[in-house]
């Protein structure tokens, strides 16, 4: 069995995020990317198929700061070759990152087909558009979102997953493969690596770069402007120690007759 | 923006959802604003009678076929994507919710058309329409515009009151054809239902909710603590049920519940859109959280800076005590 | 009187059947040793033959002298006595032995000479007495924690046997030579009871008791590296061998679960047990009702070089242990500290944890830790930006070492930094230091994780990351010296980084600053306080008296807790321990334990605490033991800046 995962990097969120002064973007100088937390999940999915049944594991990424570690990281946690596409400029919507992806996933030798291409179902930088569905409608295979159990009966060219609804419900779902699934979680969280075996695959090298072709996409979405949200409202805020904003949380309920 | 509005009306398990009826009030607004028609599509196979509850837009599009019986967004995308290309609307809201998830990612692809994500408010602008769309989870709002239509726009829940959306006569229902190719990679089989036994959070008045914040498993219980005082049930965000420190019936927000209890404590919960959506509508809310610029901050009531497990063991000790 | 060696016994030379005798007992115990050296030999190879004037002076003192078995007085002397007495036993048998091996020696048998056979005689009955105590002890009244052995059955009847024949013997020797020997009171005793047999029944009585008592001992010879009693001649050289390194980590290895994956000496510590259990009465996991035991641990090892020993071993270590007795440890050092044969039980944990690490069996709320210390260097999850944001209500301005030369680098530690528990704290520690007129700076985002737990949580590659980060900032800024208040980072500078000298600890540093007249005091009162010593800072640090002379300098009285200085009992919180759940099936816990023992003592209303992470979880203790009202726990910079504010009063 072959799988493909695909990862992207994201703005990380524990940093301070920063508006640049062309007010519509995020200021570059604290800026830092982290992989996409769905895409972690994605790969754990793809290394426990392997585990399972055995596969062969591609993670291919967009370049972007900080990328090579996640490849290598991926590939100490079991993958099995690592791309980067070159060339998406940073900050790449998921319109353009897919339409390239489109083309270009299919000229790199043996990528594709792939029995399974799994990604996270969404990111928080995902303005204009989800990267796993608009890939699946532009490669023509079945796209299923929001997936957390994968099983693969290889012989019947058949999984069956567990997509998540509302309020602990799941569906479960036969797609015929080859197929792209966008996926939200997973039977465990993703595995540790420690930090010497990432070491070890960064001094094994072996990133395959890859320059992306351009694709078609439609017209992005623009931002006219960037900022902190206003709230709508804004909590009013409570002070002093634990115990002092405890005993103020109690009074309040007290007050509600809700003690 | 010359063609009508359009609002994909979600129908799960024989209801339409709330979301859809939020998306409903502010397809109205737009529609209203830009001077044409608000027309709710319904997608199903028997489902027409879903429709007579969709009374605040102009009239509802019903296309019934075989293949739209189970809602899977593999057909759902082909046949509204059919069906725009025939009719050229402007507008194509869809509520961000799970249900509606694939059609949303799906149908932008079918169509070809641009797609405007995390939308919490849009207004009529000069003829055209500003979107507002939270990123980064939530700790940014991008002022996007969009060019000419059909635009996708994927609303977060709670962008109008539900009720706003609700009411108005029974609408004209037109059954119309879409004329799409049936894909079939995807198949529904069954629906999970969570394992009975546990506590229904939706049902409960008093909800503790904790989130990464907490930072380890242990303090799981420290909210235990207190939701035994309130008499109540503990509830998480997402990053909690991923760690396995909650079962996925506690999650929530998208994925997960939408609970409206008389008192919720959020702790070392940050306040992504996919969390808040679910509790917005608390009565009290108050959050705890150490980053003072926490989107939680903007939802609840009351907020404090403080490490979360030390103000619900404190809250514990001091809801006992009143309690005697 | 008839020598044994030189009358024939069934028709063969006494010598020569004494030859065939030693000879069977030596290949005996050569084979099992043999066997034994080639299971530890399968280990991995770490050098322990360095410093060797500083390891025999180690060997002599906690071997000859028995140093650590003196923590209770009475055991310690009872212990050196017997140690002693089996000493010169064996000394008076290998006398005899190579008398009676080589009957041409001009030499006359041990027992024939006075200043041996004297003391041998009243040893020997204070043997037996004490032996029929400990049979009676161990057949009638068996305490819990000693097991009816076959192993022990057969040592006991063997050095029985022994004992017996040779007082028998020596009454027989006096029988046969009719009248007392004047330096053989105990045989003349005997020997009077002996007076019917006549000369030449008690010479045959004697010669008979000499072969048995012969036999007995080279039985005991043979079997001894077959019988639990091996430690007796492993545990010396498990001192010899014993890591000169305070808190010395494993080899650089990808951790260890099978037993070629250990190094020979982490094996050895199975042969040099003596399963005296004290490693289990000082453990905090083990005294907590969890599921680890060292002293099982350690024995689980043994069983492993055994089956070796036996062509097998094949065994995974970590299978028969268990994860959760593996993660249970808080590597507070205090079974290492205890064992009387220097056995290195952290290493071994922190081989399986590495092993465990490289499996990726880690639990979720350590993997979350490790990968935001990867990532920010911070076990918090928080931005490195954030580090110095503690400092921002500060009346003056903390300078930034690596702008600024500073007499002094703070290095201020993780939990110091982000805690807000312990902020107020880390504020009290930097005005007490500005009072002083101490020139010091910080390095802000610059300082990481100093990785002390990283590294005990068996992630080396972590750990190095964050010491190369640390080195390198360090290098970057201009100081003399380096304080910090953490002890485990204090340990991990001083001593894993090699900085060595240049780190004090900040309870050294305002020990300096009072005892110098550079910090003016006010003693109070006289209040009575009792000080935890942290683990790192006095089992792993050495450093017990600077907190107390400080306390003292402020005029407060110091009571000792039961359990303190290197005996201190850990708060729970090390070695990774502070990011686990409690163990599952864990009783009161350490740092509830520790405060009620604090609580417990006459007129203390406060424990002192030099260590955030003590702060954070005696804290906490207060509040579920409910001793708050009774007892307060608080750092010793706050009683510092206390006794400042008296003075400025006073001068105001």
């Amino acid at each position: 069995m072959k799988i493909l995962v695909l990862m992207k990097m994201v703005p990380d969120i524990v940093e301070e995020l920063e508006v640049a002064s062309d007010g519509r973007s995020l200021d570059q100088e604290y800026l830092r990317f982290i992989v996409n937390e769905r895409d972690e999940y994605a790969l754990e999915q793809a290394l426990l198929l392997k585990d399972g049944l055995g596969a062969t594991v591609t993670v291919v990424a967009p370049d972007a700061p900080e990328v090579d570690d996640v490849l290598y990281t991926a590939r100490a946690k079991g993958a099995d070759r690592l791309i980067k596409v070159t060339g998406l400029p940073a900050g790449s919507g998921a319109r353009a990152t897919a339409a390239a992806l489109a083309v270009t996933l299919p000229a790199i030798e043996g990528a594709l087909p792939a029995d399974l291409v799994l990604s996270g179902c969404q990111a928080i930088d995902d303005l204009d558009g989800f990267v796993a569905p608009l890939l699946a409608g532009a490669l023509g295979v079945p796209y299923l979102g929001l997936v957390s159990r994968v099983s693969v009966d290889a012989a019947a060219g058949k999984a069956q997953v567990m997509k998540e609804f509302a309020g602990g419900v799941m569906g479960r779902f036969e797609v015929s493969l080859p197929a792209l699934l966008g996926i939200q979680g997973c039977e465990k969280p993703p595995r540790y690596v420690p930090v010497a075996k990432v070491r070890a695959a960064i001094g094994a090298g072996g990133i395959e770069a890859v320059e992306a072709s351009a694709g078609t996409a439609v017209a992005p979405v623009e931002v006219a402007a960037l900022a902190k949200p206003e709230a709508a409202g804004h909590a009013e805020m409570l002070e002093g120690s634990a115990q002092d904003v405890a005993e103020k949380v109690a009074d309040i309920l007290a007050a509600r007759g809700l003690l | 923006m010359a063609g009508n509005v359009w609002i994909v009306a979600e129908s799960w398990k024989g209801s339409i959802s709330d979301a859809t009826y939020e998306a409903l009030a502010l397809g109205r607004e737009l529609a209203d604003g830009l001077g044409v028609r608000l027309e709710a599509v319904l997608l199903g196979h028997g489902a027409r009678a879903a429709a007579a509850s969709l009374g605040r837009a102009d009239g509802v599009l019903y296309v019934d076929h075989p293949a739209l019986a189970d809602g899977v967004g593999e057909e759902t995308s082909r046949a509204l994507a059919a069906l725009a290309a025939a009719r050229g609307p402007g507008l194509i809201l869809v509520p961000t919710t799970n249900v509606s998830w694939d059609l949303l990612g799906l149908l932008p692809a079918r169509l070809e058309a641009p797609l405007v994500n995390f939308c919490r408010e849009a207004v009529v602008s000069g003829g055209g329409v500003e979107f507002t769309s939270l990123l980064y989870g939530g700790k940014m709002a991008a002022t996007v515009g969009a060019g000419a239509g059909p635009v996708v726009v994927a609303v977060l829940p709670g962008v109008r009151p539900a009720e706003a959306g609700k009411g108005g006569a029974a609408p004209a229902v037109e059954e119309v054809v879409a004329d799409f190719v049936v894909g079939g990679g995807v198949r529904w089989l069954e629906y999970e239902e969570p394992e009975a036994g546990d506590v229904d959070i939706t049902q409960q008045d008093f909800l503790v909710a904790v989130g990464r914040g907490i930072s380890n498993e242990a303090n799981v219980e420290v909210a235990e603590e207190l939701a035994a005082a309130l008499g109540g049930a503990v509830c998480g965000s997402r990053p909690v049920i991923d760690q396995g420190w909650l079962p996925l019936v506690r999650q929530v927000g998208k994925s997960g519940a939408t609970v409206k209890p008389r008192f919720y404590v959020a702790a070392g919960i940050s306040g992504a859109p996919e969390h808040t959506e679910g509790m917005k509508d608390a009565e009290l809310i108050v959050a705890v959280n150490m980053d003072p610029s926490a989107p939680i901050f903007s939802v609840a009531h009351y907020g404090i800076v403080e490490d979360a497990t030390d103000v619900l063991e404190a809250l514990a000790e001091a809801v006992r005590k009143r309690k005697g | 009187m008839a020598d044994p060696t030189t009358s024939s016994l069934l028709g063969i030379p006494g010598y020569a059947f004494l030859w065939v005798l030693t000879l069977a007992a030596l290949a005996l115990f050569g084979l099992r040793a043999y066997r034994l050296a080639a299971a530890l030999g399968r280990g991995r190879r770490e050098p322990r033959w360095d410093h060797l004037p500083r390891r025999l002076w180690m060997t002599v003192t906690n071997v000859a002298g028995q140093r650590r078995m003196f923590d209770n007085p009475g055991i310690g002397l009872a212990h050196l006595v017997i140690f002693w007495t089996f000493l010169f036993y064996a000394f008076s048998f290998a006398w005899n032995l190579l008398r009676g091996l080589l009957p041409f020696l001009p030499l006359p048998y041990a027992d024939e000479v006075a200043w041996v056979s004297f003391p041998m005689e009243w040893l020997t009955v204070a043997a037996v007495v004490a032996l029929a105590g400990a049979a009676v002890r161990r057949y009638f009244f068996t305490p819990e924690r000693l097991e009816r052995s076959r192993d022990a059955t057969i040592i006991l009847l063997l050095i029985s046997l022994l004992l017996v024949t040779f007082l028998v013997g020596q009454g027989a020797k006096v029988a046969a030579e009719e009248g007392p020997a004047s330096w053989s009171p105990v045989g003349g005793l005997i020997g009077g009871w002996l007076d019917g047999l006549g000369r030449a029944g008690a010479e045959h009585l004697f010669v008979a008791m000499w072969w048995v008592h012969m036999a007995a001992v080279l039985g005991f010879l043979a079997y001894l590296l077959y019988s639990k009693h091996l430690h007796l001649l492993a545990s010396p050289f498990s001192v010899f061998a014993a890591s000169l390194e305070p808190g010395g980590m494993p080899l650089p290895s990808e951790g260890a679960a099978r037993l070629e994956e250990f190094t020979w000496r982490e094996l050895y510590n199975g042969l040099a047990c003596a399963e005296c259990g004290r490693c289990d009465r000082a453990c905090p996991a083990f005294t907590s009702g969890g599921v680890l035991s060292p002293k099982d641990l350690i024995h689980e090892v043994k069983l492993l070089v055994l089956d070796a020993a036996r062509g097998d071993g094949h065994r995974d270590l970590i299978a028969t242990v268990g994860a959760e007795a593996i993660w249970a440890c808080t590597t507070c050092g205090a079974c290492m500290e205890r064992c009387p044969v220097f056995n290195e039980h952290i290493p071994l944990i922190v081989q399986m944890r590495r092993q465990l690490m490289v499996r990726g069996e880690v639990g979720t709320g350590v993997q979350d830790m490790l990968t935001g210390l990867t990532r920010y260097g911070n076990s918090f999850g928080q931005s490195p930006r954030n580090r110095a944001k503690w400092a921002r209500d500060l009346e003056f301005e903390v300078k930034d070492a690596r702008k600024d030369p500073a007499e002094y680098l703070w290095f201020v530690g993780d939990y110091a930094s982000f805690d807000p528990r312990v902020q107020e704290v880390t504020r009290s520690v930097a005005r007490v230091f500005h009072r002083a007129g101490l020139d010091f700076g910080i390095l802000a985002e610059g300082e990481q994780n100093a990785g002390n737990d990283v590294r005990r949580l068996g992630e080396e590659g972590l750990f190095e990351m964050l010491r190369d980060k640390n080195l390198a900032a360090l290098e970057s800024s201009s100081h003399r010296a380096i304080v910090t208040t953490d002890p485990h980072t204090y340990h991990a500078l001083k001593h894993e980084y090699g900085l060595n000298g240049r780190v004090r600890h900040y309870t050294e540093v305002l020990d300096d600053l009072v005892s110098s007249g550079r910090l003016p005091v006010a003693p109070s009162g006289g209040g009575r306080v009792t000080y935890h010593d942290p683990c790192y800072l006095g089992r792993y640090g050495g450093i017990y008296d600077p907190p107390r002379r400080l306390l003292r300098s402020l005029g407060l009285k110091v009571s000792e807790m039961p359990r303190n200085r290197s005996a201190a009992y850990c708060c729970g919180a090390g070695g990774g321990r502070i990011w686990m759940e409690d163990a599952p099936g864990g009783g009161e816990r350490p740092a509830e334990s520790r405060v009620r023992e604090a609580a417990g003592l006459d007129g203390v209303g406060t424990m002192v605490v030099a260590c955030p992470k003590d702060l954070v979880m005696f804290r906490d203790a207060l509040k579920t033991t409910g001793l708050e009202g009774a007892l307060a726990v608080r750092d010793i910079v706050e009683l510092v800046e206390d006794a400042i504010g008296a003075t400025q009063r006073s001068e105001a």
